[in-house]
């Protein structure tokens, strides 16, 4: 596939956001307000910037993505399915009880889902073990690692932040979906991970800070990244949760909640009129 | 049984540092015990495949699970308390649930760990792993038994947990001595009575089976090296083909060997197990032989059992 330039990124973002909430309605479960708000860096990933192929998800030299923030999966799925690891058409089974599409990311039911994930805080873990086999095996794969920024409150991120540093895995870039708000309320009501950039700073990261949901800014980033040699990068991103619905935009209540009739249609008419 | 001892910990180390040459694949982690551990053989050795990950068990093992979906085979190693305990949800959402190829190879289980104590001392660690769908469980009696179970599980694709000791223990078997992942050991063909052991009791099964013999007592011992999938064959055969059938664990008694020996027994051939174990409390400081006497998990409680 072609990489994607701007203007068809923003294009395939606003499909990749209708996948989210078709996805979610169909269910009337998921998680619709956080998957929101990474859907441009996934889509950027899956879209520009990571070497994978469809018709070879196991790949051994492909990038590797670990969403650590498990319950983030609408967005992972919509991407998957959009870029040909599966039809479009499966979104609507997700959560079903016949359905291969797990409520959270299933490495060995889903083309293209590189780790299990959806108990918090364990996606760095083993995004650096495969970062550390990418160096072992002199392969040039670089790997992805999705965080939110209520999940960083878990101990374990600590542990394998100190391990990024010590490994100098400079083939891994870390994401933090900073949207400020987890399910009790903001992230400084319920467990402040601020400051972010000079936590992981300490931790030996490189430290990037963008708009996540801003296209050319996740471009960029990436660019960046890349360069970075000796240590792991950290992308800072700041989004709003529930990006693209307007009534979903910064509002709590929408991090596990399916919209009904009139808020489905109301998101996608939203979501057709930015074309 | 010969008068040598051993510590299945020290065979491990041993057994890694041959599996190592044989194995390029095989990759080794640890959290800051691999001199208690024994990795440090294989460290010392095979530096570029060791990973020393300090005092952060579940990055330990969420690392191990990240380089077994890139087809490295690790073996983590730290005590089965931090193991077991600490990493459990670790170890059932990015090991066990995805099935991936990760080896646990805890040492310092149950309370002959001994002056340590009741914070060290895992008595539950079966339990929890044998719960784990996708989960093999191994709890080797010896040095030679060990070596093998070491080099045997890394050609078993998925997680296996081994459940190694401190306690210097006799070794049981001769070199060339063969076994099988599933399959438990009969030692004795005696018909008075199957003792079912595991890790460092079956050495106090034999000892109590050659004192009952002395008295005209024939019992059988059976070295239940593999938890799960447990041996299910063996154990109805000698529920009937025996008297009397007793169990002897390092292991709370709930959820242990005899556990699941009882759950085999109630589905298969209803017959009463006298379960010898830890009666659901925690360990305390104490020498390891000191221990298993005070806990009653030693060849006089089987003894007793003849009385």
């Amino acid at each position: 596939m072609e990489k994607l330039d701007k203007n068809e990124l923003k294009q395939m973002a606003i499909k990749i956001r209708k996948g989210i909430i078709e996805t979610v309605y169909y269910a009337q479960s998921g998680h619709p307000g956080g998957s929101l708000s990474i859907a441009d860096i996934l889509t950027v990933l899956y879209f520009r910037e990571m070497n994978i192929n469809p018709q070879d998800p196991n790949w051994e030299d492909r990038d590797r993505l670990v969403l650590s923030k498990g319950h983030c999966s609408p967005a992972l799925y919509s991407c998957l399915a959009y870029r040909g690891f599966f039809s479009v058409d499966e979104l609507k089974t997700f959560r079903n009880i016949n359905s291969f599409l797990q409520g959270h990311p299933d490495k060995n039911k889903i083309p293209g889902v590189d780790m299990t994930t959806g108990s918090l805080g364990q996606g760095l873990s083993s995004a650096n073990g495969m970062a550390i086999a990418g160096k072992m095996d002199k392969k040039d794969y670089r790997v992805y690692c999705i965080l939110g920024d209520g999940e960083i409150e878990e101990g374990q991120i600590w542990e394998a932040a100190m391990a990024s540093n010590k490994y100098k895995l400079d083939n891994l870039c870390v994401i933090i979906d900073n949207n400020n708000l987890q399910i009790d309320g903001t992230i400084e009501e319920v467990m402040s991970s601020y400051p972010i950039d000079e936590k992981f700073r300490s931790f030996g990261f490189e430290i990037i800070k963008i708009d996540g949901n801003d296209i050319d800014e996740i471009i960029n980033a990436f660019e960046v990244a890349k360069n970075v040699k000796g240590k792991p990068t950290c992308i800072i991103a700041k989004t709003i949760k529930g990006k693209g619905i307007s009534y979903m935009e910064n509002q709590v209540g929408w991090h596990g909640k399916a919209p009904n009739e009139e808020q489905y249609e109301l998101a996608i008419k939203e979501l057709e009129s930015n074309k | 049984m010969e008068d040598v001892k051993k510590a299945t910990r020290e065979s491990y180390g041993e057994a890694l540092l041959e599996l190592g040459k044989n194995n390029e694949n095989v990759v080794v982690l640890d959290a800051d015990l691999a001199s208690a551990t024994k990795t440090s053989l294989f460290a010392k050795q095979y530096p570029d495949r060791f990973f020393d990950m300090g005092i952060a068990e579940a990055n330990m093992i969420g690392t191990a699970a990240g380089l077994a979906t890139c087809n490295k085979i690790p073996y983590t190693s730290t005590f089965a308390v931090f193991a077991a305990g600490r990493a459990y949800d670790q170890i059932r959402n990015s090991i066990c649930y995805p099935n991936l190829n990760v080896k646990i190879c805890a040492t310092h289980a149950g309370i002959t760990v001994g002056e340590d104590g009741a914070t060290h001392q895992m008595i539950e660690d079966i339990s929890l792993m044998r719960t784990l769908p996708n989960m093999t469980v191994i709890s080797p009696s010896d040095d030679v038994q060990t070596k093998w179970i070491i080099a045997e599980i890394s050609k078993i694709k998925g997680p296996v947990y081994v459940r190694l000791t401190r306690l210097a223990t006799p070794i049981i078997y001769e070199s060339d001595q063969t076994f099988e992942i599933g399959k438990a050991v009969q030692i004795g063909e005696g018909t008075d009575g199957t003792v079912f052991a595991t890790g460092v009791c079956v050495a106090e099964a034999i000892k109590a089976q050659e004192i009952l013999k002395e008295r005209g007592i024939d019992i059988r011992v059976v070295d239940i090296h593999t938890i799960k999938p447990i041996d299910r064959k063996i154990i109805v055969k000698c529920a009937k083909e025996t008297k009397k059938l007793i169990s002897i664990e390092d292991h709370n008694m709930i959820g242990g060997l005899g556990s699941a020996i009882s759950e085999v027994l109630t589905d298969e051939y209803p017959a009463k197990l006298e379960k010898i174990g830890i009666k659901d409390t925690f360990g305390k400081s104490g020498k390891a032989e000191e221990l298993m006497k005070y806990f009653g998990i030693n060849y006089e409680t089987i003894l007793e059992k003849y009385r």
